[in-house]
């Protein structure tokens, strides 16, 4: 069995991990700082630590001034508040001023479960991705999220990171994270899975499923959504019939968007897309919420044999 | 606190060469906001000329007192103010507005002297907030100006943010409210009104100081005042005139955003010059 790690706890540790390595780190949260995990980094560096309350607009510009005196600032609150409520004061203040905010959101799509409609955000990776200067970072598991705060700590200007509510299993075959780059999970001939999130979880087990059908299917880990490996993309289309593109997200503007802008334009490509199609969410438990919205390995494979015999 | 009245003659003087180069710029610009560039010419003139601690030949020195533009639009004044003390050069001013120019329609990071975009209202206050608490997180002693407009509080964002300077205490912090009393619709207390407003503020944890704004020695006595509040953040509540100091844009709500015609333009250099 797989590790089972909440992103999010990685996240809080990494914070505290790199709170030791130096004073210009500071953390803010909206008053979700025990979800998100920055309250670990708050009793550690409470001099650090900023709590703004129920108040998001303020909190990513305040997080803006603090950067342009030079400290590094880390963000968080759920994916829906951070993203939505204060998209212009990212788009305005942070990002035109290609300030160092690392804005780390977690409780990003359907997974949130009971919760419901109001809470699962499904167009953050669209409307963050729209945005000139933002990077735009969806882990795959709890090491990759790791590996993602670490890179937006060591480099300069804005990143947004997209992390979930429930624990997901550490992916074996995840190859170690690098900006601008996807990786290649899984070689094979007739399609090409590609994904992020937890649907590379899904991506994978879809994989195995198909070879027993015989079926080849490639599986990509796209976790940095922007800037976009089009180079993986442009190997990917020359070596297979066409995509399935996963995420746990809209499929208006998000992964399968950013591919299909890309591969369009450079190595047109058949595509299915499999996410939430142009609605809300709803409360239900994780298992459930993914069969209800097309969001499992099974909904992969059978996207990947239609494009594959309708060729 | 007492002032040399000759320093105040040199205040002035200042900001009367401050009002006829937003003049100029605008009309050479033909666009652009000279109602509230020039209500605030008083506030700017005293902070960049008086009370503020910086250095015009190095903008990034870290102990620097910081200023944010909120009301991003009156950058003309801001513009002419960082000219005058050397930020860069005079000439940029008439490549207000063009393409590639360092000088944009709101304040952008590529003007020597701009730390932070605005230009977006209601964000200013908190990323002003955020300034000084990143001086609190350093042990800076620098203090942070931010210069807000009437009709901007309507902007829920300021309100945040005022909550928050109250919350943790930001003595560094001080704002200041240029209220000449019109937005672009009209009046403020017709479009959307925002009295009482030095209760508003005394309400939400600040210390509120009443000005002329366009009294010279009454602005520096209150920033001076402002630096020796302990335990919370300032405002300055300035009271203004949209269009100070040219006799037909004073109050007319159509010169918050157009500039100068040709002839209205020579009218107002010859009341602006000495």
């Amino acid at each position: 069995m797989a590790e089972m790690l909440y992103q999010r706890d990685v996240y809080g540790k990494t914070l505290v991990e790199l709170g030791k390595r130096g004073a210009d780190l500071v953390v803010c949260d909206a008053d979700l700082s025990g979800s998100t995990r920055t309250a670990l980094f708050g009793k550690e560096f409470p001099h650090r630590f900023f709590n703004f309350g129920v108040a998001e607009q303020n909190m990513m510009a305040t997080a803006a001034g603090m950067a342009s005196c030079g400290k590094t600032v880390f963000a968080s609150t759920f994916a829906m508040f951070a993203t939505g409520r204060a998209w212009e004061q990212i788009r305005n203040t942070i990002c035109y001023s290609n300030l160092d905010v690392k804005i780390v959101a977690t409780h990003a799509g359907i997974t949130v479960g009971p919760d419901g409609a109001s809470h699962q955000a499904l167009e953050d990776i669209a409307i963050m991705r729209a945005i000139p200067n933002l990077r735009v970072i969806v882990p795959c598991d709890g090491p990759e999220t790791r590996e993602a705060v670490l890179t937006a700590f060591e480099t300069p200007g804005p990143f947004y990171i997209r992390l979930g509510r429930a624990k997901v299993p550490t992916i074996e075959e995840r190859r170690p994270f690098a900006l601008g780059k996807g990786s290649l999970l899984k070689d094979g001939r007739d399609v090409a899975i590609i994904a992020c999130g937890i649907m590379v979880r899904e991506a994978l087990r879809a994989e195995q499923e198909l070879a027993q059908k015989g079926v080849s299917a490639q599986v990509i880990n796209m976790s940095c959504v922007k800037p976009l490996d089009g180079e993986l993309l442009r190997k990917a289309a020359a070596s297979t019939k066409g995509f399935v593109v996963c995420e746990e997200h809209s499929v208006t503007g998000g992964l399968a968007s950013a591919v299909a802008e890309f591969t369009a334009q450079n190595c047109p490509v058949r595509m299915a897309c499999i996410g939430v199609c142009d609605g809300f969410g709803q409360s239900g438990d994780e298992p459930d919420l993914l069969k209800e919205y097309h969001l499992t390995a099974a909904d992969i494979v059978a996207a990947a044999q239609r494009l594959v015999t309708s060729t | 606190m007492v002032i040399d009245s000759k320093k105040i003659r040199e205040l002035e003087e200042k900001a009367r060469q401050v009002r006829l180069m937003i003049v100029e710029m605008l009309a050479r610009a033909g666009s652009g906001h000279p109602g509230g560039s020039l209500s605030s010419t008083d506030i700017l003139t005293a902070l960049y000329f008086s009370v503020m601690r910086h250095r015009p030949g190095d903008p990034d020195w870290p102990d620097r007192d910081r200023f944010h533009l909120s009301k991003g639009h009156c950058c003309p004044a801001l513009y002419a103010v960082l000219a005058l003390q050397g930020y860069f050069p005079k000439e940029e001013l008439s490549r207000l507005r063009k393409l590639g120019s360092i000088l944009q329609g709101h304040p952008d990071r590529h003007t020597p002297g701009i730390d932070v975009c605005s230009g977006s209202l209601g964000q200013g206050l908190s990323v002003a907030l955020g300034m000084s608490l990143a001086g609190r997180v350093d042990g800076k002693d620098y203090r942070t100006y931010c210069l807000l407009g009437d009709g901007e509080i309507q902007e829920g964002n300021v309100w945040e943010a005022a909550m928050a300077a109250a919350h943790y205490r930001c003595d560094s912090l001080c704002a200041i409210l240029d209220y000449n009393g019109f937005q672009i619709d009209g009046r403020v207390a017709d479009i959307m009104n925002i009295e009482p407003l030095a209760e508003k503020w005394r309400g939400f944890g600040w210390h509120v100081f009443a000005v002329d704004g366009h009294n010279m020695a009454a602005l520096i006595r209150s920033f001076e005042a402002a630096k020796k509040v302990k335990e919370m953040p300032s405002i300055i509540i300035a009271k203004t005139i949209k269009g100070k100091g040219v006799s037909f844009m004073e109050n007319v709500v159509d010169f918050h955003g157009r500039a100068p015609k040709k002839d209205e333009t020579e009218l107002a250099i010859r009341e602006l010059s000495p």
